[in-house]
Parts: C-alpha cells; structure tokens; sequence
C-alpha cells in the first residue's frame, strides 16, 4: 500500500483514512488478509505503536476483523462497507460544497453546477 | 533487572570546565517507545547519550539504564551508534561484524548479514576505501543487528542521502524488536517525524519539552518539525 503523510494531523488518523480508502475502493477486498502491523508499518515508514494504534480504528469501524488464528482479515459485512462508503461519500460532497462557497457559490447553485457538469459530460 | 523505565535521569549535570552542557535534566523513558531527541546544536544531546552510553560520567545527579548506572551490564543491553563512525580505517568491513559478534552475545550474525547484502556492502572492503555515508550504513547496520533493550542513536541521517535515508529508517523500524527502545537524536525532525512515538526538545542543557508526537499533532495542530522551529526561532 502506498502511504502519504503530508498534513499536521496525527499520523495515526491519516493512515487510518487512506487505509480506509484502500478498502472501500476495494484495493482489498472483503474477507482478504490485511498485512500485519509491521509490514504496514515498514511500508508506511512509520512506528509500529502507530500502525497499530490506525488498525484499532478500523477495527473499531468494523473494518477490519481480527480472527484469533488468522490475523487481521477485511470485513465481509456489506452492510458495513457501505455504510462507511457513504460516510466517505458525504464528507466529500462536504467539502465540495465548503470550497465552492469559498468561490462565492450558494449550496443550490453548487449543487446545479454538478448537475450540468455530469450533463454535459455525457455524450 | 526489568525497570518499567529503561531510562532514568534526575538532575543529571555535565561540565566541561566552564562550559555547562548538562545542567540538570530529568527523564524518564518507558519500554518499547521510539524518542526523538531533538535541540538545536550545542544543546547536549551528544553528552547525555554519551552519558547513557556510559563513555562520559556525570558531574552531578544520576543516570540510571534498567535501573543500574551505566558499566559493563548496561552496556550489553544498550546498543550505541556514535556521532561519528568508530572503527579503525585500516579494518575490513568482516573485521568490523566480527568484532561486534565477539563482544555482543546479543548480536544477530544472520541480520548483519542480511542488511550487508540489501546495503550492497562488500564484506572485504577496507573500512578506509568507503564513503562517509556507507561508513555511517555500516555502523547503524551493526547496532541494528543487536537485539538491545535500548539503542542509543546519535545523529544517524546526518551523512547520508535521501534515498539511503529511507532505507535507514527502515532498518530502524525493521531493527528494533518490540521490547526496545529506541533514542535518536537528531536537528533535522522531519527525517524522523513518522517514526517517533515521542518527543524531547532539550534547551541549553535541560529538558524543555516531553510528549507524545501525536499529542503535539493532535492538540497544537501542527507537526513535531513546526512546534520545533516555534520553539527555537530565536536560538539560531
């Protein structure tokens, strides 16, 4: 897994989303294996305390499951994946909506300027 | 012995005739943390590891590893990575393993031999023909390859390049076993900011700061890199 760490937040928060990520857009997919602590943490380049402290947070959302016997396994409940889908989904749309504003943009005209943007990319 | 804390300083002093290096520090560091010792040049940071490291006796007030004053005990449990390579010019790199396998009962032959071949590092090569910075990669890969309670490092980025540093950090991480700690000092944060599950800004001799990096992240909002350079804007 690629990682980057380039914000002030705590390093375990952002290894948590793009980990996150990595599993909603379906990198790994539900019931796979997820690469213990110490790889994760050598890939990332960071402290296993860290990564670990990041894979309690998945794990906490569901996420990630932990087998006695077989590590740390993806998640194969759907219902799960896709509430956190969603989740992500609308932080996006928040931030959207947040820079256009920025931009001078009401929330409904931004929210019209999507909907002409995926019009007039359809052929 | 098996302190909770592996190390312990109170009110630890150094001089060098007029000159106060250390002017009273106290520290405690727990098992299993990876410490960033950071200050500005000229702050002690050399001196107090060379203290942990038992080289240099303390003026005044106690250093203390797993419990004992540093000597021969503390010293098979401390792996110790001076701020300039150590080992004799006219020496083979061999000669270098050997003698750290000879001394060390808790040196890994088999991980020294592995980083040497991901190093590229020729084993018969004299000492004297390689860089500075292979020089450095030799010495950080013989610490690493001990398993130590506690590895003192000082300044181990300081002559290497950006892609070797990578590879440094990942011996460190890869090195260290989950009982260990590890101190690294360093004035250039950045490089280990990752790694770091805690912090110490040393000032003038004392010990200004002590946190968990992610603290500082969390509650300040900004990285361990930026508070340094708050902290020390007027110092250079």
């Amino acid at each position: 897994m690629d990682f980057t760490l380039k914000d002030a937040r705590p390093i375990w928060q952002q290894l948590a989303d793009q980990m996150t990520e990595s599993i909603v857009t379906g990198e790994y997919s539900p019931g796979e294996r997820f690469p213990s602590v110490r790889e994760l943490a050598m890939q990332a380049g960071v402290n296993p305390n860290t990564m670990q402290r990041s894979l309690a947070k998945l794990e906490e959302n569901g996420l990630l499951v932990t087998s006695r016997t077989a590590g740390r396994n993806v998640t194969e409940d759907e219902e799960t994946l896709r509430a956190v889908r969603s989740h992500l989904a609308e932080k996006r749309v928040e931030e959207y909506l947040k820079d256009m504003e920025k931009l001078g943009y009401s929330r409904g005209k931004a929210a019209e300027l999507a909907r002409q943007f995926q019009k007039g990319q359809e052929p | 012995m098996n302190t909770s804390n592996i190390i312990q300083c109170s009110n630890l002093q150094r001089t060098f005739g007029k000159t106060i290096a250390l002017n009273g520090v106290d520290l405690s560091v727990g098992r299993g943390r990876i410490v960033g010792l950071a200050a500005p040049n000229a702050a002690g940071k050399t001196t107090l590891i060379k203290i942990l490291a038992g080289l240099l006796q303390p003026t005044a007030g106690t250093a203390l590893i797993d419990g004992e004053v540093p000597g021969i005990y503390t010293k098979s449990i401390t792996a110790y990575l001076p701020d300039r390579p150590s080992f004799p010019d006219w020496m083979k790199v061999q000669d270098s393993i050997d003698i750290y396998a000879d001394f060390f009962a808790d040196f890994d032959s088999e991980k020294a031999g592995d980083i040497c071949r991901t190093l590229k590092l020729d084993r018969s090569a004299k000492i004297r023909t390689l860089s500075k910075g292979t020089k450095e990669k030799l010495q950080l890969m013989l610490v690493m390859s001990r398993k130590a309670q506690l590895y003192l490092l000082d300044e181990p980025l300081a002559g290497i390049d950006p892609a070797a540093r990578d590879f440094m950090l990942h011996t460190i991480v890869a090195g260290y076993n989950e009982e260990g700690t590890v101190l690294i000092s360093t004035h250039l944060i950045t490089d280990v900011e990752k790694l770091l599950d805690e912090v110490i800004f040393l000032k003038e001799g004392t010990v200004v700061l002590h946190r968990p990096a992610d603290e500082i992240r969390e509650t300040d909002g900004k990285s361990v890199d930026e508070l340094f350079r708050e902290m020390f804007r007027f110092d250079v």
